[in-house]
Formats: C-alpha cells, structure tokens, sequence
C-alpha cells in the first residue's frame, strides 16, 4: 500500500498498462513534455518515448480518428481528452466510429480505446471546462463507460478499461485529483469487474447512488444523515454503462428508498434512467418515488455562480429528507 | 455573378493534369512517368482493361438487381472505373485502404467476394468482409471520416516499422469536412506512410466541386506540408504510375502524398437520387466522350491488341462476374431474428443481454400464441 493522490494513481496505472502491454499508446494533447495539464502522463512520455506518449496536434476528432486506424492495426491507445467541453469535436468519430466498428464488422474489428475525460466542475474553471457530458455516450450502445472516485479504483480501473476489449470512456473527476488515498498498485487481479458497482457505506433506510466526485460527497451526506438516526447506504456506481442494476436492486428492496445524485443536469441524464429501471424493477418495494438530487437544466455556469448548480452536502440531505416523507425544502409545494 | 462552381471558365475545369493516355488513345510520354509503367506490356494493359470493363458491368448489375428490388440502394461507380483500378492495382496486398462507399472497383482489386460486396445494399449486413482478409477497411458512410483512421493506420505501421501504406478513398465532397483536413495536418507532422487519393468526380449528391473549393483541390495540400499530383482520372495508365510513385515514396519514408483524380459521376449518386435535377445532360455527354474503358480500348486497338479473342475473354469474364452476384445476391440467406442484438460488445453486457432476452420472449409469445389454435 502506498499513499498517493488521485492523480498519481491514474498515473501509475498507466505506467503499468504500458509496461504490460507494448501495444498500448497515449495521444492527446500536451501530454509529453508537459505531462498534460492535470499532470496525469507526468515523465509518461521520457520513460516510454514519443512514439509511445504522443502529443497530437490540436484536433481532437483526428485523435480520435488516428486512434481508430491504430486499432484497426492492433494498438490499444489511450486518448486523452484535455477537457470535458473539448470533446464534442470528437463526437462523430467517439459515436459513428468508435462504438459501431466492432457491430459494424461483425466483430472482426475491435476498438480497444480507452477515452480519458476530466470532468465535472468545482475548481472556479473558465466555460467549457466543468462539463459532465457522460449521458451522451452511456445513450450509444458500444461504449462503456465508468466513472471512478478513490484513487485505488483509478489506478485499478484505467488498467482494466485499456485491458478491455471494447472502447471505455473513462471519467476522471478533475476536483479530485489531489486527494489522497491509499493505493495497492498490485491490486489488479483481484478488483472488483469493472462494470460493478460498490456498497460504500451500508444502510438500511435510503439508498443514495453517487458516481465520480459526488461519491465523497455523498459519504459525508451518509455521515451527516447517521448524527439524525438515518442509515443511508450509499452506492458508487463506477460503471455507468453497463449500470449494475441488481447492485443497486437489492439495496432499494432493503431501503424502499431511492436518492440518485450527479452533477450533470437532470433531464435525460443518469438519474432518470436509473429511478425509471428501479421503478420497473421493484415498484413494490418503493415507498416513495426516486428523487434526484442534479444539476440544474442550465449551461455550466460561471465559477462564482456554480455552487448552486453543484449538488452538495446540504442539497443530498434534502433529497435524503424527500424520500423519507419528512419536512424539506418542498414541503408545502403543490407541483 | 455566377454561383460557385458553375463557371466553365473557371480553374476547377482547368485541364493540366498529368494524362498518359488521351482521349483518343494516343499514349503521351513522360520522362517522370514512364519509368512506373515499364511492367506494362500488352498482357498486363489487356488485364487493366479486363478490370475495368468487369467492374462496369458489375457496377451495371447492381444498378439493374436495386431497380428489380433485389437491393435496397446501390452507389454506382460508372466514369470512375480507371481511377478505381489505375490506383487499386497500383496497391500491394498488405497495404490498407480505407474508403468510402463508391470504391466497389478498388474491393474488386483487392479480391472481394461479390456477394461480399452488396450485403451491405441488401440490408442483411452492417457490412460485407472482412477487412483483414482483403486490407480493406469496411467502407465508410459518413463523409471523411476514414481519412483519419487511414492516418492512424500509417502511424501504427510506422511504429511498426513496416513499410506498408494505408490509402485513404475519398470524393471531391469530402476535402470540406474537418476530418479530411485534420488528417492531412497528423500525416503530415507525424510523416505518416498514407495516400490521400481524392475522385473528384465534380459532383457531391447535387453539389458540384465548386462548392466546395475556388481553386483546385490538388492545391490544398502542399499547404499542410504534403506533395500533392492532378491526375487526368479517366487515364488508368496516369492513375497507376502516380499511385506507384506515391506509394514508393511513403515506403521509403517520403510520408505522405495527395492525389486529385479528375473524374466524372457518369451516374447518380446513388439509386435514389435524379441528376436531371441539377445537372445538364451535355456535360454527360461531354464526360463520354472523355471516357476510360474507351480510350483504353483505343490504345490497345491501336497496338493491334484488341483482338476477338480479347473481346470474347472479357465479354466472359464480365458476364460470369455478373452473374456470380447476382446468384450471390438472390440466394443470400436472410439474418436470424436475434442477430441484430450481436456484436455490440465483445464482452457480455448484462442490461443488452436482458433488452435481448426479453424481446426473445416476446418473439416466443406469437409462436405459443399460434400453437395454441
């Protein structure tokens, strides 16, 4: 075990994915000399050369798109887009090319990628910079995608997501990078599959779903709810796509209660998806409708105005509040 | 003010390209070009000839088998057959070629199996083969997308150390998109072993060339740093010596090289769309008379070559090619009711696999439904 930040422990896992595997490349932009600019391919590219740590021209379509015909060629590269916001260029070929090759070849072409995206807001950035655009692509069937939140499951999971066959976008909350954690780097073998999800915390009253930065959050929610006599159990999802429902399924029989929270905005993201399945799954078992606690339906907003569009301590525990019939900020409302 | 491209006087209808074979089948010598040529004999432009009027005609069987309402849509290739087989049979077997979906004469180079070829247009398939038997890159749909993947293809190979080539098909259209201009930026930086070879066939569905560009399309890439050749398209001679010369310089470490064929769309776009929409019936016309089986059949008349043994050689070839696709398209077996959930991932995907496991017990409801009259 060794104690090191989020952002290292990305780090070490690709250091370890490269070493284990020869055909495993990095493309993005500044990720050499710089080590990009969270640091995370930081002496990546002196360790294993530029042809192995490659810093793309500014086209992130066209890393992509290069990253496609390297597959197509066996490689197993790992794209790193620099910012959440910049990876709409690269939609065409993340959503047409990358999820479709694999069905479109009737499995003769395998797209390996792994998708490295900082996201989520929370560090006072400029526009475009604070996104969390993950439902655009858990809605295209061919990807996987996961979220992590501790830097164990990012050193683990970016090994698994490039060891995995099929093409992962991989979430990194950016206003997590700093924190520490412990880290057994030799973990790999017997983690947790990717596409599960994780009891954080046991409880018995409400079952409180949470991926990427909102995990810790939602710990601290579980903390907060304890000091009233509430026993929340909290679930990480780390896997948004496929979502691990009998995970989350045999929490909500126990709890009857649902809260989802993330930072994307509410409407057609995560949340409903999964207070949409669970309904179907275990309407009998609910006694209550499942609340989200989200984003607001708003472009992101600037640095000094995002606390309130950013689910908090203070905002889960009022949707914690909901589901449980008792006294919250809506009571009284009628619609 | 006349609207873009439609200017008979303007540069993209400027003829200086680099042509072999004229019109008429008079064969023009060059002192840069020849050189490529010189495996050329009578055998092997008989072939090149063979290759095209085969093409055409099968070009011409999937047109007729989607008017019988055997496919569903078909793409011709009619005008474009000596660019097709000029730069495909240019290619060495472990070279890669992405496309698009108009280079049914290149699949053919590369060895496809003809009922490979119009799986796709039946609806039966997402795609026909298998793209590491022939090095042929499932054809692409959206517009310049492949360029980029042939880019990363060349990179990889680099890496490597191999000295193949990936060639990237694409139209006049295409040189719009951001893809096909981001890719010439990255084979360009990283040296990438890669051939852009674009058939302007002067029409995008009912846009022409000059909609797209002012000047000549071959113009463009020297400005990303990358030689670039005008290739009289309808001269297969002209198409296989530059495509031999760009492809020895990518395997020497030349990087890459952009290759404008100036061709025609003798047909639709595809066999949904109507040009007597947007176009004028003499410049088909003039494009006839331009046309590459022809003047290749003039050279070879010309050198005494074109005999009625050649004739009938051909005429055979053509006409069993035609109907190998069309017993291929006709007897195609149709796909199995859960084959569409196959292949989205390579791993097991529970929520698909449950999506698949419910629609098959829908799919069984109509059959206990039925058994229970």
């Amino acid at each position: 075990m060794t104690i090191m930040t989020f952002g290292r422990a990305i780090n070490t896992g690709l250091r370890k994915a490269m070493e284990n595997d020869p055909k495993v490349v990095i493309i993005g932009e500044d990720i050499g000399a710089l080590g990009g600019v969270f640091r995370i391919t930081d002496e990546l590219q002196k360790d294993f050369g530029a042809h192995r740590v490659i810093d793309a021209p500014l086209a992130e379509s066209a890393i992509l798109g290069t990253a496609v015909g390297m597959a197509y060629r066996g490689y197993r590269p790992v794209c790193e887009i620099q910012f959440d916001g910049f990876i709409y260029p690269a939609f065409d070929q993340i959503v047409s090319q990358v999820a479709k090759l694999h069905y479109r070849t009737r499995g003769r072409v395998r797209m390996p990628l792994t998708i490295r995206v900082p996201f989520g807001g929370g560090i006072g950035a400029a526009e475009h910079h604070s996104e969390s655009p993950e439902a655009y692509f858990t809605h295209t069937s061919g990807l996987r995608v996961v979220a992590v939140s501790n830097p164990q499951d990012a050193c683990t999971m970016i090994q698994q997501a490039i060891a995995c066959d099929d093409p992962v976008l991989y979430f990194e909350p950016k206003r997590r990078y700093h924190t520490k954690g412990e880290v057994d780097e030799d973990a790999l073998e017997d983690a947790l599959p990717m596409d599960s999800a994780r009891v954080e915390v046991p409880g018995t009253d409400v079952t409180l779903v949470a991926y990427g930065a909102l995990v810790q959050t939602a710990r601290e929610a579980a903390q907060a709810a304890e000091d009233d006599g509430i026993s929340v159990e909290v679930i990480d999802l780390r896997s948004l796509s496929p979502l691990d429902f009998p995970t989350v399924e045999a929490s909500v029989r126990k709890t009857g209660r649902l809260v989802v929270t993330h930072e994307a905005a509410r409407t057609g993201g995560l949340g409903a998806e999964i207070a949409a399945s669970l309904t179907e799954r275990c309407f009998y078992y609910l006694e209550h409708a499942p609340v989200r606690v989200t984003g607001m339906d708003i472009p992101y907003p600037p640095a000094k105005m995002e606390r309130h569009h950013q689910p908090d301590l203070d905002r889960i525990l009022d949707g914690v509040d909901r589901v449980l019939g008792r006294p919250n900020s809506l009571t009284g409302l009628e619609d | 003010m006349s609207l873009p491209g439609t200017d008979p006087t303007g540069p993209l209808n400027d003829e200086s390209y680099i042509q072999l074979l004229a019109p008429d089948g008079t064969r023009t010598a060059s002192e840069e070009f020849d050189p490529w040529l010189e495996d050329i004999d009578g055998d092997r432009l008989a072939a090149l000839y063979q290759d095209m009027v085969v093409v055409r005609r099968l070009d011409q069987e999937a047109t007729a088998l989607q008017r019988q309402g055997e496919l569903a849509l078909w793409p011709p290739l009619l005008g474009q057959e000596a660019a097709q087989i000029g730069s495909g049979r240019a290619l060495r077997k472990d070279d890669f070629v992405f496309s698009s979906y108009r280079e049914n004469g290149v699949a053919y180079c590369r060895g496809v199996d003809l009922t490979d070829m119009i799986r796709v247009w039946r609806g039966n398939r997402p795609s026909g083969w298998d793209p590491y038997e022939i090095n042929m890159a499932t054809p692409q749909v959206i517009i310049g997308a492949q360029t980029l993947h042939a880019t990363g293809y060349a990179m990889a190979a680099k890496f490597d150390g191999d000295d193949v080539v990936a060639v990237a098909y694409f139209g006049d259209g295409a040189t719009s998109q951001g893809d096909v201009n981001e890719a010439m930026v990255f084979a360009a930086s990283f040296q990438a072993p890669v051939i852009f070879f674009c058939q302007n066939n002067q029409w995008a569905i009912s846009e022409p060339v000059g909609l797209q560009a002012q000047g000549k399309l071959s113009d463009r890439a020297p400005g990303f740093g990358i030689p670039s050749y005008r290739v009289d398209g309808n001269d297969v001679l002209a198409c296989l010596a530059v495509t031999r010369k760009a492809l020895d310089h990518a395997r020497t470490g030349g990087g890459p090289s952009f290759i404008e064929a100036v061709t025609y769309r003798m047909g639709p776009h595809t066999t949904a769309d109507d040009p007597t929409r947007y176009r004028d019936a003499n410049e088909l016309e003039d494009w006839k008379r331009r046309d590459p089986i022809d003047r290749l059949a003039a050279l070879l008349s010309a050198e005494g070559l074109l005999d009625e043994a050649l004739r009938q050689r051909v005429q055979k070839a053509a006409d069993e090619a035609a109907a190998e696709m069309r017993a291929g398209c006709i007897n195609m077996a149709e796909p199995a009711d859960l084959e569409l959930f196959d292949n989205v991932y390579t791993a097991p995907h529970p929520v698909l696999a449950r999506q698949r496991q419910h629609y098959e017990r829908y799919l069984e409801s109509f059959e206990a439904a039925e058994g229970g009259h």
